[in-house]
C-alpha cells in the first residue's frame, strides 16, 4: 500500500459526494466520511488483514456449510468418495422428517424454560437478592453460583450423571425414592433444570451490574413516596435495566440454541425424548454419517438463531429510540 | 448502488467454495500409495491405535500392545539396523466414538499408522476409499506372508472386501446366553440349561421372575447399546427365524419381513411383560449397567459375546475392574442361542449365533507401507499372539496358536467347538452401518412400547431410504 500515490486523497474524496440529494456546495468531502485522511485505497490496506480473517474463520466456513448442505456428502461409503448434488434434498427431508420437527420443538422447550425464563429470573432474583444480603451470605452465594459456571462441561456431567443415578444416585438417597430413573423419566426436566444450574452464574453477573447503575436517588424518592418493594421493582427497577434484560436474554437465547452439553446427560434419550437441534445434528452427521444432511439442518439452526438476534435487535432499537 | 461489505464478502466467500469444491471428493482421485515408499528407510516412525486403554476397556491388550509387541518390534528392527520408534494410541471409549474418530483421522490423512478395526466397518471404510487392499498398498510382502495359512477362509473374509484383503483379523467370536446359576437354582431351573426354543427362554425368564430383586433376561436392545442391539440381540434371533439380514445372491435386506416382525415380537414379550428390564435399554450407559448388574448377580440371563466373558466378568480384578466376578466358573452357566423353534434357524440349524471379528489394518497413507506391515504381521505371528491369548484368553484368529491356548478354558473352547460351526457373519456392505442403526431404532421403539408392526414399518422405511426399493425383500 505505500506506493498508493497521495493523488488518491481527491480521488476518494470526489467519490464521496456522489450520494443523491448530497447538499449544494458537496464538493468539500464530509468531515465524518474520512476523518483520518487515510483514503479509500489505504484505509483498506487497513482493514483487510481483519477483513481477511473474517472471510478464512467466519464467513467461508458458514458458505461452506451453505454448500455442504447441497450434496450427499457422508463421512463413509460412496457419499465420502465421490458425493453428489442433490439441491435442496437435504432441506425437504429435514422438514419431512419428524425427528427434525420434534427436536427444533424440544430446542424451543429446552430455550424457553432453561434460558429465557429459567436463568434469566433466577439470575436476576438473586442479583436483586445479593444486593441487600448479608456480608458473609454475598461472597459466599457468588461463588457457589460461579463454580457451576465455570467448572469444565465433563466434569459438571459426570458430577449430575452420580447426583441423578438410577441406582446408586445421591438424589435418590436424599429423597428416599429407590430406583427412580430421573434421566429416562423427565429427560426434558433434567436437562432445562442442569442449564439453568449451570448457566444462571452469566445472568447474575450481567444483572448485578446492572442493578448498580440504577440511581440510588430515584429509588429513595420512591421509597419516600411509599412504593412498597414490588412497585419500586416494577416502576423505577425494571424500566431502568429493561435494555440489559433485553441483551441478557438475547445472549443467553444464542447460547443455549446451540447448546451441546445436554448430550453429555442424556445423549438425547430416552428414545429421542430430549434430542434437541444441536444432539440431533451430531447424532445425523457425526454418528450417522449424513455430513450433507447435518449440514443442511445446521444451516436451518443458523437461520433459526439469526431471526432470533434480529428479534431482539429490533426490539432493542426500538427501546432505543424510545428513550 | 454499491453493495454493501457482507455482501462482498458473502460472493466473494462463495467463489472461493465453488472454486474449492473440486477438493470434496477427489482427495482420492490420485494413484494409490507407492508400496515401496522408504522401504530402505533407516528411522522409522510408526504410530499404532486400538480401542485399549491400560487400566480401563481391553486393558490387557493395551498392555500387550505397550509392553510386548512395542519393545519386541523394535529390538527385532535394531538388530536389522533400523531405529523404530514405534507409539501406541490409546483410548477407552464406545465403539461408535472410536470409529468416528478413527474416521475422521483415515479422512483427513492424520491417523495412525496401524489400526485396529471392527470387520463389519470395512464396508464403509472401503467405499469411501480411506482403507485400501493389503496389495496395493503393500504389495508382495502381504500377499505372500505365512501367517494366512493359520488363519480360516470365514475369519480372513471379516477384514475381506470384494474378494481382497484389506487387514489382518487378530481374532473372532460367538455369541451365547450366559445365565447366572445361582439365581436358576433359586428359581428351580437347571444348572445344565439349554433351551431349545424362544418359549423355552421366556419360561425360564418367567421362573426368574419370581426371585425378588433379580432382572430374569436382558437382550441387547436400542440405540445407545450400539452395535451391541444389532450383534448380540438383534441378529442372532433373527438367524433364528430362518434368513439373515442380507441376501447376498438377490442383494436384498430383510424389509418388514414375517422375520424381522417375529424378532421385534420377541422384544416385546420380553420388556412388554416386564421379563426385561426397558430402562436399562434406554439408558446412556446400559450396557455397562447391564454388565455390573450381572457381575453382581441381579440379572438371571444376558445375551452377549464372548468379550463379556474374558474382558467384562473375569475374575482378575486388574484386567477387569468393577465388574470382575471372582467366582465367574463356578456361578456362570451358558447356553447356545435357539432357534425361534428347533430347526427353524437358517439352514434349518437348531441353535444359531452371530460372528464378527476385529484386526489390524494400516493406513494407506502412511509414510512407511513395508514397515507398517511388518508390524502387522509381527503382532500377527504366533508367538506374539499366543502371548496375547495368554494375557487374556481370546480366540485368536491363528488355529495354531488357539489349538494350544483354548483347551484351558471351558466357554471359549466350547465356542470354538460348537459355536463356531453354526455361527453366521455380518454383512461387510456398505450400507450396514446404516442398516444398523435402523435396527436399533426399530428395538428402541419395541422397547419403549410401541407394537412390533409399528416398528417394523418404520425400520423398513428407514431401510428403504437407505438402500433403495429395489434392495428391500418383504414387507
Amino acid at each position: 500500500m505505500p506506493t498508493t500515490s497521495p493523488a488518491a486523497e481527491p480521488v476518494a474524496g470526489a467519490a464521496g459526494p456522489s450520494a443523491p440529494g448530497g447538499p449544494p456546495g458537496a464538493d468539500a468531502p464530509r468531515p465524518d466520511r474520512d476523518v483520518a485522511g487515510l483514503g479509500r485505497a489505504r484505509a483498506l490496506g487497513f482493514v483487510a488483514p481483519a477483513l481477511l480473517v473474517i472471510a478464512v474463520f467466519l464467513v467461508f466456513p458458514a458458505v461452506w456449510t451453505i454448500y455442504l448442505g447441497l450434496l450427499d456428502y457422508s463421512l463413509t461409503g460412496a457419499g465420502a468418495q465421490a458425493p453428489t448434488f442433490v439441491g435442496l434434498g437435504n432441506y425437504l427431508d429435514a422438514l419431512s422428517d419428524p425427528g427434525f420437527t420434534r427436536s427444533l420443538w424440544l430446542t424451543l422447550l429446552y430455550v424457553g424454560g432453561s434460558a429465557v425464563v429459567g436463568q434469566n429470573v433466577l439470575g436476576f432474583l438473586l442479583a436483586w437478592y445479593l444486593r441487600g444480603a448479608r456480608r458473609v451470605v454475598r461472597p459466599v452465594l457468588t461463588v457457589l453460583v460461579l463454580l457451576a459456571w465455570i467448572l469444565p462441561g465433563s466434569v459438571v456431567a459426570f458430577l449430575w450423571q452420580a447426583l441423578l443415578d438410577r441406582r446408586a444416585g445421591t438424589l435418590n438417597t436424599l429423597l428416599g425414592t429407590a430406583d427412580q430413573a430421573w434421566v429416562l423419566d423427565h429427560p426434558m426436566w433434567v436437562i432445562v433444570v442442569f442449564n439453568v444450574w449451570r448457566g444462571t452464574a452469566f445472568s447474575m453477573l450481567l444483572y448485578t451490574a446492572a442493578l448498580s447503575s440504577v440511581p440510588r436517588s430515584h429509588l429513595e424518592v420512591a421509597r419516600m413516596s411509599g412504593a412498597s418493594g414490588w412497585q419500586q421493582l416494577r416502576d423505577v427497577v425494571l424500566p431502568t435495566v429493561r435494555r440489559h434484560v433485553l441483551t441478557n436474554t438475547l445472549l443467553i437465547t444464542l447460547w443455549t440454541f446451540n447448546d451441546f452439553s445436554p448430550y453429555l446427560l442424556t445423549g438425547g434419550g430416552p428414545n429421542g425424548a430430549s434430542e434437541i437441534l444441536p444432539v440431533y445434528i451430531y447424532r445425523e452427521a457425526i454418528i450417522g454419517g449424513h455430513l450433507g444432511y447435518g449440514s443442511a439442518i445446521s444451516l436451518l439452526l443458523l437461520l433459526a438463531n439469526l431471526v432470533i438476534a434480529v428479534f431482539y435487535l429490533r426490539v432493542l432499537r426500538g427501546r432505543k429510540d424510545e428513550s | 448502488m454499491r453493495p454493501s461489505v457482507p455482501f462482498r464478502l458473502a460472493v466473494t466467500g462463495l467463489g472461493a467454495a465453488l472454486l474449492l469444491s473440486g477438493c470434496v471428493g477427489a482427495k482420492d482421485a490420485g494413484g494409490g500409495a507407492d508400496p515401496s515408499a522408504n522401504a530402505d528407510a533407516k528411522d522409522v516412525t510408526l504410530v499404532i491405535s486400538a480401542n485399549d486403554v491400560k487400566g480401563g476397556k481391553n486393558a490387557a491388550e493395551a498392555a500387550w500392545i505397550e509392553d510386548e509387541v512395542i519393545p519386541a518390534f523394535v529390538a527385532a528392527q535394531k538388530a536389522k539396523g533400523v531405529t523404530a520408534k514405534v507409539t501406541f494410541n490409546g483410548a477407552g471409549v464406545e465403539d461408535e466414538q472410536y470409529k468416528t474418530k478413527l474416521e475422521l483421522n483415515l479422512r483427513t490423512g492424520s491417523g495412525s499408522d496401524v489400526f485396529a478395526a471392527d470387520g463389519i466397518w470395512l464396508g464403509e471404510l472401503a467405499a469411501a476409499g480411506y482403507v485400501k487392499p493389503l496389495d496395493d498398498v503393500v504389495g508382495k510382502a502381504a500377499s505372500g506372508w505365512d501367517g494366512w495359512d493359520q488363519i480360516s477362509e470365514a475369519v480372513q473374509a471379516n477384514l475381506s472386501f470384494k474378494d481382497q484383503r484389506y487387514g489382518i483379523p487378530n481374532g473372532t467370536d460367538g455369541r451365547v446366553l450366559y445365565f447366572n446359576k445361582t439365581l436358576f437354582a433359586k428359581a428351580g431351573l437347571p444348572a445344565d440349561w439349554q433351551p431349545t426354543s424362544w418359549d423355552e427362554i421366556l419360561q425360564a425368564a418367567r421362573a426368574l421372575k419370581k426371585v425378588p430383586g433379580v432382572t430374569p433376561l436382558q437382550v441387547n436392545a436400542g440405540v445407545p447399546m450400539g452395535e451391541a442391539t444389532t450383534a448380540q440381540g438383534f441378529l442372532p434371533l433373527l438367524a433364528g427365524t430362518g434368513a439373515p439380514l442380507y441376501d447376498e445372491s438377490k442383494g436384498t435386506w430383510q424389509g418388514a419381513t414375517d422375520g424381522v416382525k417375529q424378532v421385534l415380537g420377541f422384544y416385546q414379550q420380553v420388556y412388554g411383560a416386564g421379563l426385561g428390564d426397558p430402562r436399562m435399554q434406554q439408558d446412556k450407559a446400559g450396557r455397562d449397567q447391564s454388565f455390573a448388574e450381572f457381575a453382581q448377580g441381579k440379572v438371571g440371563i444376558l445375551a452377549e459375546g464372548d468379550y463379556f466373558w474374558r474382558s467384562v466378568i473375569c475374575p482378575s480384578e486388574k484386567d477387569c475392574g468393577a465388574t470382575s466376578m471372582k467366582d465367574r466358573d463356578s456361578v456362570v452357566g451358558w447356553a447356545k442361542i435357539p432357534a425361534r423353534q428347533p430347526g427353524s434357524g437358517v439352514n434349518g440349524q437348531d441353535f444359531v449365533s452371530v460372528s464378527g471379528g476385529a484386526g489390524w489394518m494400516l493406513s494407506p497413507k502412511t509414510k512407511y507401507p513395508q514397515q507398517a506391515w511388518e508390524l502387522m504381521a509381527f503382532m500377527s505371528s504366533k508367538e506374539m499372539q499366543a502371548k496375547l491369548s495368554q494375557a487374556q484368553i481370546r480366540i485368536s484368529a491363528r488355529q495354531d496358536v488357539n489349538a494350544e491356548t483354548l483347551k484351558n478354558d471351558p466357554l471359549l473352547s466350547f465356542i470354538s467347538e460348537q459355536v463356531l460351526p453354526i455361527t453366521t457373519y455380518r454383512p461387510s456392505d456398505e450400507a450396514y452401518n446404516e442398516v444398523s442403526l435402523g435396527i436399533q431404532q426399530a428395538t428402541a421403539d419395541v422397547v419403549s412400547g410401541k407394537s412390533p408392526d409399528e416398528a417394523a414399518t418404520t425400520y423398513a422405511q428407514t431401510l428403504t431410504k437407505a438402500v433403495g426399493a429395489d434392495h428391500v425383500a418383504g414387507g
